[in-house]
């Protein structure tokens, strides 16, 4: 699975390849994938096989890691509905597949989820679940846990209603759906349901959090990354931003959008909530990776969860009730002033406001957050989790939006730019026990790549103009890098392949909300391009060109 | 009074007609004109085989009731931020859908052919607006994205723009020369 593993730490426990020999490191074999979009999936390796989701079309290649040269094995296309890339808001990426019990799953654009024979290709069912008409895509790699595939929809700018579904693992039929807005029913809030904060509890908030029927609008989608505790059968996920971006036209607290839900995987019920943003105002979905960790506590060990907010705070919270044990900074913010342990809730900057009619600058961190879906990776050999992020702040102005089904449901013109310094990527070694990043690497571009670490005490990350790079995990020193064809916006991955060696994996092809001013060809002379996206990154078509090429390297034999 | 004063003063009523008398053209309203069409073309690309003929189809005969003129043009821009098109276009530059103010037309740069695809919709995720606005509008918002690449004279588009946008006016946007594909064809 593209986490690694149900904790989703991003840890490989391969040791071959090490600071002492990583300089050695070289190319084995490519591939290219023919598509040019956004390439965000990471490779996938199963019993001697390498499978290969690729943006819209997605398709997907199984390779055959025990012949020379990787050849392919079969290529299965599901043939989305092309109009699914009008209704996509970041470029048309998907985020990996992922195998269980001999088959391999992922979802298309269009809405639909496959579940493929991983040896010969063959589908063995598929499940409409997304409605285009509605603006609803699905780009979100899904998580199987306890014989249920997890899946949820993306759409948070066109004003869907966010669900997120378990569907059997064997039929493909909806077990639940759990809508993330509206009646407590809807939502499969009931008994069970104990929310830490005052703030999130009561009935029927996700009606009454919002003017009437706004809530059917929503948003609050499920387009990021779930992890599974098998413990308590518990599944986390955060749910995306509230529609429309211009917070004037929905006051209220708009649950259950940007916050993280933990529900029960057999039967979805809620178990508890947490919002980070309530009346979220700068698009800060709360979709980023939940890191599951037991840390020392007391005299004894506490299991938590590491979150690496959009908003730019460190969440260490207690994953049994959602309490917020912790809430740190690791970029630069000044949009909010910081989290009120005692309440939960954010402490509002109201000079950072966004108002209709007047444009607000100087808002850090940006849209996209200090960091967007590109996950952190977590070391248990240094403890430190590893976080690809950004420094970009933004002008915002709102105009009242209006709904419009399958267009978009935004209401802002936005502008972003570098925060202090001047780079617009950071990459930080954050020490969750003592809140504290120990090493920080500025990167000129915005950082859109996911991070790999492994035992080793290697940490492998990618660059939007095609660096890939190796780092001490103790120190930040860069010990190896190589260009690749087009930037680098996919998840690094580390195997052992057939023949016992390990194997670093990435594919490079820019794109994303970051790369899309490469990828859909956009004119830069526009700042508000790609929601405003396209003005922090102009240079961007001058360093990298478009592509979807695997990048296979290993130690010389 | 100073001779300078008087000289001046003439030179700003002779500057003012002479912009006058160019914005002729750009100020024509069509309001009580023969009534227009009942369809939108089906805007025949000009840079295409047309096979067992020799010359791409002529301009719609309606094109010049919209294109280049501002009033045309700027009931088009206050329809493209109504109708959520800033939402994938952004102010031009492009996002979830291509850029409209480079010199790149994947269906065809004119005004015609810009009506048919907002009117039929594309393949690739374009809606179809055909029901949802009327012809005269439909027509409206051709001529303000035509605008956005720079096309039409200065004269003609706006120079503040709707809204909040950062962008700078399509007064300044360079002017584009059509390709052949753009250029009118009669």
């Amino acid at each position: 699975m593209p986490g690694k593993n149900y904790a989703a730490t991003r840890f490989s426990a391969l040791a071959q390849i090490n600071p002492a020999n990583v300089s050695k490191l070289a190319l084995e074999f490519t591939f290219s994938t023919a598509t040019n979009k956004g390439f965000e999936a990471p490779p996938l390796v199963v019993n001697g096989t390498m499978y290969v989701i690729t943006p819209f079309p997605n398709y997907l290649y199984a390779l055959d890691l025990t012949k020379p040269g990787a050849p392919t094995k079969w290529v299965f296309k599901p043939k989305p509905a092309a109009a699914s890339q009008g209704v996509a808001c970041c470029d048309v990426v998907n985020r990996g597949a992922v195998y269980d019990n001999g088959r391999i799953f992922f979802n298309t654009l269009d809405g639909q989820t496959f579940a493929v024979d991983a040896n010969s290709g063959q589908m063995a069912w598929s499940t409409q679940l997304g409605n285009i008409q509605r603006g609803e895509t699905i780009t979100m790699a899904p998580l199987v846990a306890a014989g249920k595939v997890l899946v949820g929809n993306s759409g948070g700018e066109m004003g869907v209603r966010g669900w997120i579904a378990a569907l059997d693992e064997g039929s493909g039929k909806v077990a639940w759906k759990a809508y993330n807005t509206g009646p407590d029913k809807d939502v499969l809030i009931g008994s069970r349901f104990k929310p830490f904060y005052a703030m999130d509890q009561g009935k029927d908030l996700g009606v009454k959090s919002w003017p009437p029927d706004a809530w059917k609008i929503g948003g609050a989608s499920v387009w990021g990354w779930l992890s599974y505790d098998p413990e308590t059968h518990l599944v986390f996920y955060g749910t995306s931003n509230p529609g429309p971006w211009n917070p004037d036209q929905r006051p209220g607290d708009n649950k259950w959008s940007t916050g993280i839900f933990a529900r029960d995987v057999n039967t979805g019920e809620a178990v508890w909530f947490y919002q980070s943003s309530p009346h979220d105002l700068f698009d800060h979905d709360d979709v980023n990776e939940i890191i599951l960790a037991d840390i020392p506590w007391g005299s004894g060990r506490r299991p938590v969860l590491f979150h690496p907010g959009r908003n730019g705070y460190f969440y260490v919270i207690d994953r049994r009730t959602g309490q917020v044990l912790s809430a740190t900074p690791y970029g630069y913010i000044n949009s909010s002033k910081g989290v009120d342990l005692k309440t939960g809730r954010l402490i509002p900057a109201p000079d950072k406001e966004p108002k209709a009619g007047r444009v607000t600058r100087d808002i850090c961190p940006a849209s996209p957050g200090a960091k967007d879906w590109n996950p952190a990776a977590f070391s248990p050999v240094t403890g430190l989790v590893y976080i690809p992020h950004l420094n970009l702040c933004q002008d915002e102005g709102n105009m009242e939006a209006n709904y419009i089904s399958g267009t978009p449901y935004v209401g802002a013109d936005v502008k972003m730019y570098a925060g202090p310094g001047g780079n617009r990527g950071v990459f930080t070694a954050w020490d969750p026990i003592n809140r504290r990043p120990v090493f920080e690497i500025k990167e000129d571009l915005p950082l859109w790549s996911p991070a790999l670490a492994t035992a080793g005490n290697l940490v492998f990350y990618g660059t939007m103009d095609g660096w890939f790079k190796a780092i001490d995990a103790r120190n930040g020193k860069l010990l190896w890098q190589f260009k690749c064809g087009s930037g680098i916006i996919g998840q690094p991955i580390s195997y052992r392949g057939p023949d016992g060696r390990q194997y670093i994996a990435v594919i490079a092809g820019v794109g994303g909300w970051a790369g899309a001013i490469v990828s859909a060809q956009m004119d830069p002379h526009d700042p508000t391009g790609a929601l405003g996206f396209a003005n922090a990154v102009k240079d961007l078509p001058m360093k990298t060109t478009a592509g979807g090429i695997l990048y296979v390297f290993a130690l010389p034999r | 009074m100073s001779s300078l004063f008087r000289a001046s003063t003439l030179f700003v009523v002779v500057a003012a007609l002479a912009l006058a008398l160019a914005g002729c053209n750009r100020e024509e309203h069509h309001d009580r004109a023969k009534p227009i069409g009942e369809t939108v073309p089906a805007g025949e690309s000009p840079d295409t085989i047309f096979p067992g003929s020799s010359t791409p189809p002529p301009l719609d005969p309606r094109a010049a009731l919209y294109d280049n003129n501002a009033n045309a043009i700027s009931k088009g821009q206050q329809l493209y931020l109504q109708m959520n098109c800033v939402g994938c276009h952004s102010h031009g530059g492009g996002g979830m859908g291509p850029p409209l103010m480079d010199d790149q037309w994947r269906y065809g740069g004119r005004i015609d052919q810009i009506a048919t695809t907002i009117a039929e919709g594309r393949p690739n995720g374009m809606p179809s607006w055909r029901g949802k606005l009327t012809e005269d509008q439909i027509w409206d918002l051709a001529a303000y994205v035509r605008s956005l690449s720079g096309l039409p004279s200065k004269d003609a588009v706006s120079s503040r723009s709707e809204g909040m946008s950062a962008g700078t006016p399509q007064t300044l946007t360079p002017h584009a020369e059509p390709k052949n594909s753009d250029a009118p064809q009669q």
